[in-house]
């Protein structure tokens, strides 16, 4: 017996657009993987401490404040601090094209923006949790 | 085996990881978690259950605050359902404890059902496991709020605390048989709504009503009487109250009578519970061919049930 894919979804810093980040949830959870959802207005770094208690294995931040040069990098320094960088980090929402190549060099694996296909973030996720391999 | 030698010295990420391996079901973690089991034995165990909404996630918020103030460490399993259909989840109550989302002290392990009934994960009894051996003191259980007849919690916790909220039923539902049963403490919740005093009466009276089957002292008095305790997330009335309670259940626990009894309950429990599922696995795997090849002349019934499994009962390799 596997167990599903678990994924942590966090809204950070000052955005209170979820409905888009519901919309992801329930679209996991009917794909069969375990959704744990952390509400709005996070800090980075209760999202990194929660992601790490959880052992997930994706964190999906959604960001449509613009802030995702300021909050990705926070994160991902926060997750190698804890040692958790085996965490498949996944940016969805509204991000430029220019800072889709910075965001990928910092570690971010993949960026899921707006018209994204519902089944292509199923299937983008279970390709990124394959490659990882076991753990 | 390093896993476990972290997990030991306290290393969350360990117990983190450990976890996972758990729910995966792999075989490689069984003795890994076979020495953990052994390790374990030191935190006590608060199941909590009660309806949906009755406010089980805000209670334990509050409460693990005050368990924190204390200056002991507390771990939380809280536990939401899976779906039917998919077998995925959306697990939601860490959005009521972000108060404690930035403390070592606390650790919340959120978790899906997956098919067990009860209102308990199948592998939520390894994590507490887990927890203990890292060395947190209380483990809360914060079950899934399944309705009136979710009982197994009381045969994995050493108490049972049954979140009841005003306003969802009469006194006769608090004589019905099942979930209100199995409470060693019952707590009230939003207890500044002007309802709640019902409540409680109503609960009082159910106890009154009832013979105390706990086990006696030698002066023929139970050696526990199931308190009522009104508490209000809102603001913040009787949460000191109930972890007091909970302490002076931890405390005839451990120096009564008790403790060895429900210890031994616990363990037969799982036991059965653990074999249970290695059975269960099992017997899916050898007879699922077989099941697929058989519901179509069920469902036209021209096989039955009862003699369908009575032939895969008697060809199944275990």
């Amino acid at each position: 017996m596997s167990s599903p894919i678990r994924v942590l979804l966090a809204k950070v810093g000052l955005d209170g657009h979820d409905r888009g980040v519901k919309v992801v949830a329930r679209t996991l959870r009917d794909a069969g993987m375990d959704v744990i959802y952390t509400g709005l207005h996070r800090t980075p770094e209760e999202v990194v401490h929660s992601a790490v208690q959880e052992d997930v294995d994706v964190l999906g931040i959604s960001l449509l404040s613009g802030a995702h040069m300021t909050i990705c990098p926070k994160i991902m320094k926060l997750l190698k601090e804890q040692d958790a960088e085996d965490t498949i980090v996944v940016v969805g929402g509204v991000v430029p094209d220019e800072d889709v190549a910075p965001l990928k060099e910092m570690g971010v694996k993949e960026l899921l923006l707006q018209d994204t296909p519902p089944k292509q973030i199923v299937e983008t996720l279970e390709r990124l949790v394959e490659e990882r391999g076991p753990r | 085996m390093e896993l476990f030698e972290r997990l030991i010295k306290g290393d969350l990420r360990a117990a983190g990881r450990l976890m996972s391996r758990a729910e995966a079901g792999s075989g490689e973690v069984r003795s890994a978690l076979g020495e953990i089991y052994k390790a374990a034995g030191k935190a006590h165990i608060v199941g909590l259950t009660g309806v949906p909404g009755s406010g089980k996630s805000t209670l334990v918020s509050k409460l693990v605050a005050a368990i924190r103030e204390d200056g002991r460490r507390v771990g939380v399993i809280a536990i939401d359902p899976s779906s039917p259909f998919s077998g995925g989840s959306i697990l939601g109550d860490r959005i009521r404890m972000t108060n404690l989302a930035m403390d070592d002290g606390v650790y919340i392990r959120s978790m899906a059902t997956r098919g067990s009934t009860g209102g308990l994960a199948r592998s939520a009894l390894a994590a507490v496991d887990i927890l203990d051996a890292a060395g947190f003191d209380l483990i809360i259980i914060e079950t899934v709020g399944v309705g009136q007849d979710e009982v197994e919690i009381a045969r994995a916790s050493h108490s049972v605390l049954v979140v009841s909220a005003p306003g969802l039923g009469d006194d006769v539902q608090a004589i019905k048989a099942g979930i209100l049963e199995i409470a060693d403490i019952h707590v009230v919740s939003k207890c500044d709504r002007s309802d709640a005093n019902r409540t409680i009466t109503d609960l009082k009276t159910m106890l009154a009503m009832g013979i105390n089957v706990s086990i006696k002292n030698k002066d023929d008095k139970p050696l526990w009487q199931v308190p009522v305790v009104g508490t209000s997330s809102e603001t913040g009335e009787g949460i000191g109250k109930l972890l007091e309670t909970i302490d002076r259940h931890r405390d005839a626990h451990r120096s009564t009578a008790l403790g060895p009894e429900r210890l031994r309950r616990i363990a037969e429990y799982r036991t059965f519970k653990t074999a249970e599922d290695l059975l269960r696995g099992r017997f899916f795997t050898s007879t699922s061919e077989r099941v697929t090849a058989m519901v179509e002349r069920i469902s036209r019934r021209e096989l039955d049930p009862f003699a369908a499994s009575d032939e895969l009962m008697s060809n199944i390799a275990l």
